[in-house]
C-alpha cells in the first residue's frame, strides 16, 4: 500500500516537466520541490492586545511553487475520496474543482501546469498529508511571502506594496498562468504574489483569537475604520487584503483565484 | 426618531385639502409610525435596482412588505476618462452601484452576491441600517458566494450603502458605494422627474487624463491629493448624449450622494437655486439654496423647477475639480424660452478703457431701437464706438486701411457700391482678392461673429456715413435679414 501510494507519486512528479530547480529536501516526496526557510522574526499584523508585536518563526521547509492542477488530478485519481461528486459537502462547497470537465478530467480548459484552485481547506490539507507535509501556518506563509529576489525582508518596500495592490486590484483572469513562471525569491520560491491566493493551516486564526473578550464578534473590529485601529501597521494595504481575504473564507469554501501549496517541519 | 417629519409639508396640503375652510391649527400631525412594530404584509416583493442616472419608481404600497434586495459584487475595467481605463469594483456592475429604494418599516432581504471571478472578498454597510457595521459583518463575502442577512428599514431618508472590508479606503476609492432611499410611509412628495447622481473621487498613478489602464495610487489616496472627482463613476458620465434632461416647467428632484473616499462636494447647478434642499438626506428642508455640502458617506436631495430652458452645469464648486478633475455634469432643460425670466444676451458693447470711448451711445442706440424710435444719428455714434472697438485696428481710426494689406473704407467704391454685400462681409468676413478704388487687395478678414445684428448695423451706418462716405443706414432687420439667408461658416455667430 505505501510503496503503490510512492509509486504513484513519483508518477505524478515526473508528469510535471517544470519542476525548478531547487534541491528537494526533507519529509515531502513527490508534487513540487521545497525549498528550506530559514526562520527569522515576523512582525504581527494584528498584534494581540498586550501581547508580542512579532513571533519566532522557527526554519521550515515550503514548496517552491503552487500546486498544479496535474497534481491534484493524480490525487484525486488516487484518492477517490476526494473526488468532485464524492467529497462530502462538509468538506468541500458545490464549486468544488468546477472547472474541471469531469472528476477525474481537466478537460481541454484547463492546463496540467495551471496552479489548482477551486480546493477547499479540507482538500488541500488531505493532499499535503499525503505528501508527508502539511499546509504552512499563516506565520510561514506571510514570513516567506515579505521575501524578494535578493532579501528575505522586502515587507516595508513601498514599491513592492505598490506592486501587489496592482495584482490584488484586478479581477482574476479566465485562464491563470503556469505556476512557476515568476521569478524565484531569495529563497527559491516563486508565485507567493501575483498567482492566486493561497490557503493555509490556520487561516481563520487571526480572526478567532483577535481578543478573547469579544468573542462572537471579533470580526467586527476588521471592519471599516476598526480595521485600522488594530493593525501594525494601516499603510500594509497589500497585508489588509490578505486577512481580509483569509477572513471571509470557511474551511469547506472554494473559489477560482484559490490555491494552495503544501509545508514540512525543518529536520 | 419614527415619526416622518420628511413630509410635514406635505401631510399639510393633503389635510387642508381634506378639510376645506379649516384654519391651521386644525391641521394633526403626521400619525405616529412605529416601523419597528411594522409587519411585512402580502407576498415578498423583490426590489426594482437602477443604474446611476435612473431612480426606481416611486412606492405606491400603504403597508410594509418584505423586499428582497439581490445585489452583484462585479469587479471590472471601465473608462474612467476618454481612453483612461480603471479596475472598478462595482456593485451592480456600474459605479455608483445600484439605487435601492424601500419604504420605512419595510423588512429588507439583503443578498450580496461576489462574482466568481472577484479577487477581493467583499461586503456592504448600509447606512439606513440599524445593527453592527450597517450589515458589513453579516455580508462579509468570499469570491464565487453569496450571503444572506435581514433589516428592518426603522428611519426614513436617502442613505449612503458602501464596502466596508479592509482596506475599506481601498475598496471605497474603487468605486464600491450607493444609495438606498427609505421613502416615509406617506410617501415622497410627487416630482415630474428623478435622478440618480453621485460623486466620488478616484486616485491613479498617472496623472489626470493620462491613458492607458491607470491602476489605484494608495500615496495620493492617503494625502487625499485627487487625480479624479467625478460623478457617476467617470469624466464626461452626465455629459452630451448622456446628459440628464427635462422639459421647461417640470419639478426635478435629485438624489444626490457622494461616496468619497475623502473630499466633501459643494454641489452645486450652474444656472439653477435649489427650491428646497432636504441637507444630508434627512427629514428637513431647507429653501432657496444655491450650493449645499454633500458630506463623503453623506446625501442631499434636491428639487426645484426647470423654468428657464438651457443647459444647467452640475458641478463640485470646489471649482478646480469640475475644470481639473472632471466633477462636471449637465442638466438639459428643453422648452421655449423664458424671456420674461432670463433674456439672454441683450447688449454686447465694446469696453475699451484705453481708448477712454464712452459707451453711453451704444445704451442710447439700444434704447432707440427698443422704443422703435432709432435714428440714424444714434445709430452712428454708437457705430463710431463700436468701430473703433472691432474694426478700427485694422481698418484704421480714418478708416484709410493700410496700403496693400487692409483696404480702406474711406471713399471705398468697393463698400458703397453694394449695401447688402457689404453686410454679408461684416457677418461672415471676406477672404482673396478684391479690387477697392483701383488697387489690389488679397487677404483675410474673419466673420465678426461676436456682433448682433444691431451692432453690425450701427457700424455700418457709421463707415456709410463717414470719410467722405455718403449712405443711408442700415437697419437691424436688415442685417437680420442677410443672416437668415446666407450661410453660416463654421464658427460665426447664430
Amino acid at each position: 500500500m505505501r510503496s503503490g501510494r510512492a509509486a504513484a507519486l513519483l508518477a505524478a512528479g515526473l508528469l510535471l516537466a517544470i519542476v525548478p530547480s531547487v534541491a528537494s529536501t526533507g519529509a515531502a516526496a513527490g508534487g513540487p520541490a521545497m525549498a528550506r526557510v530559514e526562520g527569522g522574526r515576523l512582525p504581527l499584523f494584528y498584534p494581540p492586545p498586550g501581547g508580542a508585536a512579532e513571533v519566532a518563526v522557527p526554519p521550515f521547509l515550503l514548496d517552491v511553487r503552487p500546486v498544479t492542477q496535474g497534481e491534484f488530478l493524480a490525487f484525486v485519481t488516487r484518492r477517490p475520496e476526494w473526488r468532485r461528486g464524492r467529497v462530502p459537502a462538509l468538506f468541500a462547497d458545490r464549486n468544488y474543482l468546477g472547472r474541471w470537465a469531469g472528476p477525474t478530467d481537466l478537460g481541454a480548459g484547463t492546463r496540467a501546469t495551471q496552479p489548482v484552485t477551486q480546493v477547499s481547506w479540507f482538500a488541500a490539507r488531505a493532499y499535503c498529508e499525503e505528501r508527508g507535509g502539511r499546509l504552512p501556518t499563516e506565520a510561514e506563509w506571510e514570513y516567506a511571502a515579505r521575501a524578494n529576489e535578493v532579501r528575505p525582508d522586502a515587507g516595508a518596500d513601498p514599491e513592492r506594496v505598490r506592486m501587489l495592490l496592482e495584482w490584488y486590484s484586478r479581477p482574476t483572469p479566465k485562464d491563470l498562468p503556469d505556476v512557476g513562471s515568476g521569478r524565484p525569491d531569495v529563497h527559491g520560491v516563486h508565485d507567493l504574489h501575483g498567482l492566486v491566493w493561497e490557503w493555509v493551516l490556520d487561516f481563520n486564526s487571526t480572526m478567532a483569537a483577535g481578543d478573547s473578550r469579544e468573542a462572537g464578534d471579533a470580526e467586527r473590529t476588521r471592519f471599516c475604520g476598526a480595521g485600522a485601529l488594530t493593525a501594525a501597521d494601516a499603510r500594509d494595504y497589500a497585508s489588509f487584503m490578505r486577512f481580509a481575504f483569509r477572513a471571509s473564507l470557511v474551511a469547506a469554501a472554494t473559489t477560482p483565484n484559490l490555491g494552495f501549496r503544501c509545508a514540512a517541519d525543518a529536520e | 426618531m419614527l415619526i416622518p417629519r420628511w413630509f410635514a409639508p406635505f401631510a399639510i396640503a393633503l389635510a387642508a385639502a381634506c378639510s376645506t375652510g379649516s384654519d391651521d391649527k386644525a391641521v394633526q400631525p403626521a400619525a405616529l409610525f412605529d416601523a419597528a412594530a411594522a409587519v411585512p404584509q402580502g407576498q415578498p416583493i423583490e426590489a426594482v435596482l437602477t443604474d446611476a442616472p435612473h431612480v426606481p419608481p416611486p412606492i405606491d404600497r400603504k403597508t410594509p412588505a418584505k423586499v428582497v434586495v439581490k445585489l452583484e459584487v462585479i469587479e471590472k475595467v471601465m473608462e474612467i476618462s476618454e481612453g483612461v481605463e480603471y479596475t472598478f469594483w462595482t456593485y451592480g456592475g456600474g459605479v455608483p452601484g445600484k439605487f435601492i429604494r424601500v419604504r420605512q418599516g419595510d423588512t429588507v432581504e439583503f443578498h450580496l452576491q461576489n462574482r466568481a471571478d472577484s479577487k477581493m472578498p467583499h461586503n456592504i454597510d448600509l447606512h439606513a441600517v440599524t445593527g453592527p457595521g450597517g450589515g458589513a459583518t453579516s455580508s462579509f463575502t468570499a469570491p464565487g458566494h453569496e450571503s444572506q442577512f435581514t433589516f428592518k428599514a426603522l428611519n426614513a431618508g436617502l442613505y449612503v450603502y458602501h464596502c466596508a472590508t479592509a482596506p475599506v479606503g481601498m475598496h471605497v476609492a474603487n468605486g464600491m458605494y450607493g444609495l438606498i432611499l427609505v421613502e416615509p410611509p406617506e410617501g415622497l412628495p410627487k416630482v415630474d422627474r428623478e435622478f440618480y447622481v453621485m460623486q466620488g473621487d478616484f486616485y491613479t498613478v498617472g496623472k489626470y487624463r493620462e491613458k492607458g489602464l491607470q491602476p489605484f495610487d494608495m500615496q495620493k489616496a492617503i494625502e487625499e491629493n485627487a487625480t479624479y472627482v467625478v460623478f457617476n463613476g467617470a469624466e464626461g458620465a452626465l455629459v452630451g448624449d448622456k446628459a440628464i434632461t427635462a422639459k421647461k416647467g417640470e419639478r426635478i428632484r435629485v438624489y444626490m450622494g457622494n461616496g468619497g473616499p475623502n473630499l466633501v462636494s459643494s454641489f452645486h447647478v450652474i444656472g439653477e437655486i435649489f427650491d428646497r434642499v432636504y441637507t444630508e438626506g434627512g427629514t428637513r428642508f431647507q429653501e432657496n439654496v444655491q450650493t449645499t455640502l454633500v458630506p463623503a458617506g453623506g446625501s442631499a436631495i434636491v428639487e426645484f423647477v426647470a423654468e428657464v430652458p438651457g443647459t444647467m452645469i452640475l458641478v463640485d464648486h470646489s471649482i478646480f475639480r469640475a475644470f481639473n478633475k472632471g466633477a462636471l455634469g449637465m442638466l438639459k432643460i428643453e422648452g421655449d424660452d423664458s424671456k420674461d425670466l432670463y433674456s439672454g444676451k441683450e447688449v454686447d458693447s465694446v469696453y475699451i478703457s484705453d481708448k477712454a470711448l464712452s459707451s453711453a451711445p451704444i445704451s442710447a442706440a439700444a434704447a432707440g431701437l427698443k422704443s422703435g424710435k432709432l435714428s440714424k444719428a444714434e445709430q452712428v455714434e454708437a457705430g463710431k464706438v463700436l468701430y473703433a472697438g472691432n474694426c478700427a485696428t485694422c481698418h484704421q481710426a480714418d478708416g484709410k486701411g493700410l496700403p496693400g494689406i487692409f483696404p480702406p473704407l474711406a471713399g471705398s467704391d468697393y463698400l458703397m457700391a453694394d449695401k447688402r454685400r457689404s453686410i454679408e462681409i461684416a457677418l461672415n468676413g471676406l477672404s482673396g482678392k478684391v479690387v477697392v478704388n483701383g488697387k489690389d487687395y488679397n487677404s483675410v478678414m474673419p466673420p465678426m461673429s461676436q456682433l448682433n445684428d444691431d451692432e453690425v448695423a450701427n457700424i455700418l451706418s457709421y463707415v456709410r456715413d463717414s470719410w467722405g462716405n455718403r449712405g443711408d443706414a442700415v437697419s437691424p432687420a436688415e442685417v437680420a435679414a442677410a443672416r437668415a439667408s446666407t450661410p453660416r461658416p463654421p464658427g460665426a455667430a447664430e
